[in-house]
C-alpha cells in the first residue's frame, strides 16, 4: 500500500509540467487568434491616439510572457476574463454549463461501461459463436455510424415520433432547484442524449474487451489454472476477467477525451446546455475569453482523465506500483 | 505394484485449416504407483500432446482425442464429463508447466493462487488453507513463507516461480505429477535444484510422476523408465537401464549421440540428419526412415511392430526382426553407453 502512494504522489506531480505546457498551448492560440479584448468593444469614433494609451494601460502591448502570467494567474484565481457576447464572466458563463456536461459526461460512462462490459465478456468468452458475431456486426456499425448522424436519428424518433424524452434543454422550465421534479426532470432530459452518446461510444470497449478476453484466454496460466481442477466460471471470473479489464482501465482516461468530442455535436443537436454546446456558440460569435476558457477545461478534463486511469490501473494491476 | 495410470491406442489429433494434424497416434504406456516415467522426444513429437490429454487440456475446439483409452485407476477418463475432469485436475493428477514466468497469474497473489486447489479440492478454510500454503512453501524451499506469501509472481526469480508452480501442483497431493518441461525455461544450476526438489517430494508423497523432456541428461536424473517418441508414437519403452546402456532403435541412438557429456573427446556434436516428418500427411511405414542411415527396404513400406527385447524393454525397428541384418549402433554412441555404465558405477543421484 505504501508504494501504493508513492506512486500516485509521484504520478500526480507530474501533472504540474501538463498543465503549464498546456495553458501554454492554449494561451499562444488565443494569441495567434485576430483581435483583442478592445477590438469588439471598440466605439469607431474613438481616436486611434486614445485606444493606444488604453492598450497601453490595459497591458494588451506588454510582452507575451507578462501577459501570460498575468492570464494564468488570474486563471487560477477563477478570473477567466469576460465573455464579449454575454457580457459577463466567463467564469459564471461556463460553471453552470460545465456542471450539465459533468452529469452528461457521467451519465454516458455509466451507460458505455453497463454496456461495454457484459457485451465484450460475452463475446469474448464465446468467441465466433453466432452470439459473438451479432455482438461484434453491432461494434462495426457503432464504428461507422457518425454521432451527430445517430443522435439525429435518436432524437427525430424518440424525442418528436414517439415523445418519450424532451428534445431541448437541461431541465423543464419553471421547475425549482433541489425538489424532486427538478431532479427527475435534469435526469430525463440527459438520459437521450447521454444513451445516444454512450450506445456509440461503447464499440470501442467492447472490440477492446473481446479482443482482450480472446488474448487472455491463450495465456499460460489459465492453463495452470484449469490444471488446478478450477472452474470454468471460476477461471473467467477470477483469472481471465481482472487480467482482461487492465487494459480497459487504461483506456477509461482516454475514454473521457474521447467523450469531450463527443459532447460537443451531442449537446449542440440535443440543445443541451453543456460546455460543448457553448464552445461551438462561441467560437461561431467569434467569443474568443469563452472558447480559450473552454479549451483550457477540455484540456484539463484531459490530463485529469489519464490521472484517473494511471490511479486506477495501479490499483488493479500490482506490477505498476513498483516502478 | 500396481498400473495407476494406463494409455490405449491414443489417437490425438488437430484439426486446422490445412487437414488434420495427427500430433499423436496410437500409443500405449502405463505408469506404476511412485515411478518416474520419462518421455523424450524432439519437438512436435506428440509428448505433449499427450499429457495435455491425459488432463483434457488440449486447446480447444482444435485438439481432440480421436480414439483410444485412458485409465486412471481402472476408470476411462475419456468418457469423463469436465465436471469430473475439474475434480480430477488438481487433486489427483496436476501439471508443472514449462515457463514459469508465465504461468502464474500476475494479478493474483502467490499464496492465494497456491491455496486456490486446496480451497477447491480439500474443501479447507481460508485460515486453513494459508497454513497449508506456508507449508507447502517451506516444502519446496522457498524461504520467509509468511512474507512471500502475500507477494505477486513478479516479485519473484524465475526459480522462485518454478518452485511456487511445483507448490500448486503439489498442493493436494496428487497421485500423478505430470512435468511438462519443467526445467528447460530455467538455467542450469536451477535446473539441478527443481529437478532434486521433484524427486524429494516425490519420495515424501508417493507420487507418480510423467517426466517430459528433451534433455537425456535429465532423464539420466530422474527416470525409472523412460518412453522414446518419434512423430506420434512410442518407438522405444524400457527401464532407463535398458535405454542408455542397450538401446534397439536407430532413433535412440540418435538421441544418445546427440548428447552432450562432459568426457566426450569428439569435437562434433552427432546431429539426425533431416527434419521430422509432417504430421498432416504421416509418412508410409517407418516414419524415422528418412533419417535413418540404417533403413531397410521394408521400412518404407510398413510400420515396424513392438518387438519385445527384455520383459521391460520394447522397441519399434525392424532390425530387431530375426531376418533383419545384425546392426551394431554407432561407434560413438556404443562409447557413449559404456561411458554412462562408468558413469553408473561412480555415482549417487548426480548426473
Amino acid at each position: 500500500m505504501n508504494h501504493m502512494w508513492k506512486f500516485s504522489v509521484r504520478r500526480m506531480l507530474i501533472i504540474i509540467p501538463q498543465l503549464l505546457l498546456l495553458s501554454l498551448l492554449v494561451f499562444l492560440m488565443a494569441q495567434a487568434m485576430p483581435g483583442d479584448a478592445l477590438t469588439g468593444q471598440i466605439n469607431p469614433d474613438l481616436d486611434p491616439q486614445e485606444m493606444q494609451e488604453q492598450r497601453e494601460e490595459l497591458g494588451l502591448n506588454d510582452p507575451w510572457h507578462i501577459k501570460y502570467a498575468d492570464w494564468i494567474t488570474s486563471a487560477v484565481r477563477g478570473d477567466l476574463g469576460q465573455s464579449f457576447q454575454f457580457k459577463m464572466p466567463a467564469s459564471e458563463l461556463i460553471w453552470n454549463r460545465m456542471v450539465n456536461s459533468f452529469w452528461l459526461g457521467v451519465a454516458t460512462l455509466i451507460i458505455t461501461y453497463l454496456l461495454a462490459i457484459p457485451l465484450g465478456i460475452t463475446s469474448g468468452r464465446f468467441n465466433d459463436s453466432l452470439l459473438d458475431s451479432s455482438i461484434t456486426g453491432y461494434t462495426y456499425i457503432g464504428f461507422a455510424t457518425p454521432i451527430f448522424i445517430f443522435a439525429l436519428v435518436m432524437l427525430w424518433i424518440f424525442g418528436y415520433q414517439l415523445g418519450w424524452f424532451p428534445t431541448s434543454g437541461s431541465v423543464a422550465p419553471g421547475s425549482d432547484p433541489g425538489t424532486f421534479e427538478y431532479i427527475v426532470s435534469k435526469i430525463n432530459h440527459l438520459l437521450l442524449p447521454a444513451i445516444s452518446l454512450g450506445l456509440i461510444t461503447t464499440v470501442n470497449t467492447v472490440q477492446y474487451l473481446r479482443s482482450e478476453i480472446i488474448d487472455t484466454k491463450q495465456k499460460d496460466f489459465i492453463i495452470t489454472a484449469r490444471a488446478k481442477g478450477a472452474s470454468e466460471s471460476r477461471v473467467y471470473n477470477r483469472h481471465i476477467f481482472r487480467n482482461s479489464l487492465l487494459p480497459i482501465a487504461a483506456f477509461f482516461g482516454f475514454e473521457i477525451t474521447g467523450l469531450i468530442g463527443g459532447t460537443v455535436f451531442v449537446e449542440r443537436i440535443f440543445g443541451y446546455p453543456g460546455m460543448g454546446d457553448l464552445f461551438i456558440q462561441s467560437v461561431l460569435l467569434r467569443d474568443y475569453t469563452v472558447v480559450t476558457s473552454v479549451v483550457l477545461l477540455f484540456g484539463l478534463a484531459s490530463i485529469l482523465g489519464a490521472l484517473i486511469s494511471d490511479i486506477i490501473l495501479s490499483l488493479v494491476d500490482p506490477r505498476i506500483r513498483i516502478k | 505394484m500396481s498400473k495407476l495410470l494406463e494409455v490405449k491406442d491414443l489417437r490425438v489429433s488437430f484439426k486446422t485449416y490445412s487437414g488434420e494434424v495427427q500430433a499423436v497416434r496410437g500409443i500405449d504406456f502405463d505408469l506404476k504407483k511412485g515411478e518416474t516415467l520419462a518421455i523424450v522426444g524432439e519437438s512436435g513429437s506428440g509428448k505433449s500432446v499427450t499429457t495435455k490429454a491425459i488432463t483434457k487440456l488440449l486447446p480447444e475446439p482444435q485438439g481432440y482425442i480421436k480414439t483410444g483409452e485412458i485409465l486412471f485407476e481402472g476408470q476411462d477418463i475419456t468418457k469423463y464429463s469436465n465436471k469430473q475432469m475439474q475434480k480430477l485436475r488438481g487433486r489427483d493428477i496436476s501439471t508443472v508447466f514449462q515457463d514459469p514466468m508465465t504461468s502464474l497469474n500476475p494479478t493474483m497473489k502467490v499464496g492465494k493462487q497456491i491455496a486456490e486447489g486446496l480451497i477447491k479440492h480439500r474443501k479447507m478454510s481460508k485460515a486453513q488453507a494459508r497454513e497449508k500454503t506456508i507449508e507447502l512453501l517451506e516444502l519446496v524451499g522457498i524461504p520467509q513463507a509468511e512474507k512471500r506469501l502475500n507477494q505477486f509472481p513478479h516479485q519473484f526469480s524465475g526459480g522462485m516461480r518454478q518452485r511456487a508452480v511445483v507448490a500448486i501442483a503439489l498442493a493436494c497431493n496428487p497421485k500423478i505429477l505430470i512435468a511438462d518441461e519443467p526445467t528447460t525455461a530455467l538455467d542450469v544450476t536451477i535446473q539441478a535444484q527443481i529437478l532434486e526438489l521433484m524427486k524429494d517430494i516425490q519420495r515424501e508423497m508417493d507420487s507418480a510422476i510423467i517426466f517430459i523432456t528433451h534433455d537425456l541428461g535429465v532423464v539420466a536424473n530422474v527416470a525409472d523408465r523412460v518412453a522414446v517418441m518419434y512423430a506420434g508414437k512410442i518407438v522405444e519403452v524400457g527401464t532407463a537401464d535398458d535405454i542408455f546402456y542397450n538401446p534397439k532403435h536407430p532413433y535412440t541412438w540418435g538421441l544418445l549421440g546427440s548428447m552432450p557429456t562432459l568426457d566426450s573427446d569428439e569435437e562434433e556434436l552427432f546431429a539426425i540428419p533431416g527434419s521430422p516428418p509432417d504430421m498432416l500427411n504421416p509418412p508410409e511405414g517407418d516414419a524415422f526412415a528418412p533419417r535413418n542411415r540404417f533403413a531397410l527396404e521394408i521400412d518404407t513400406q510398413m510400420e515396424p511392430p513392438m518387438f519385445q527385447v527384455s520383459d521391460t524393454h520394447y522397441a519399434a525397428t525392424w532390425l530387431l526382426h530375426e531376418y533383419a541384418p545384425k546392426i551394431e549402433p554407432p561407434e560413438s554412441v556404443q562409447r557413449r553407453m559404456q561411458g554412462f555404465a562408468s558413469m553408473d558405477d561412480g555415482k549417487d543421484g548426480e548426473a
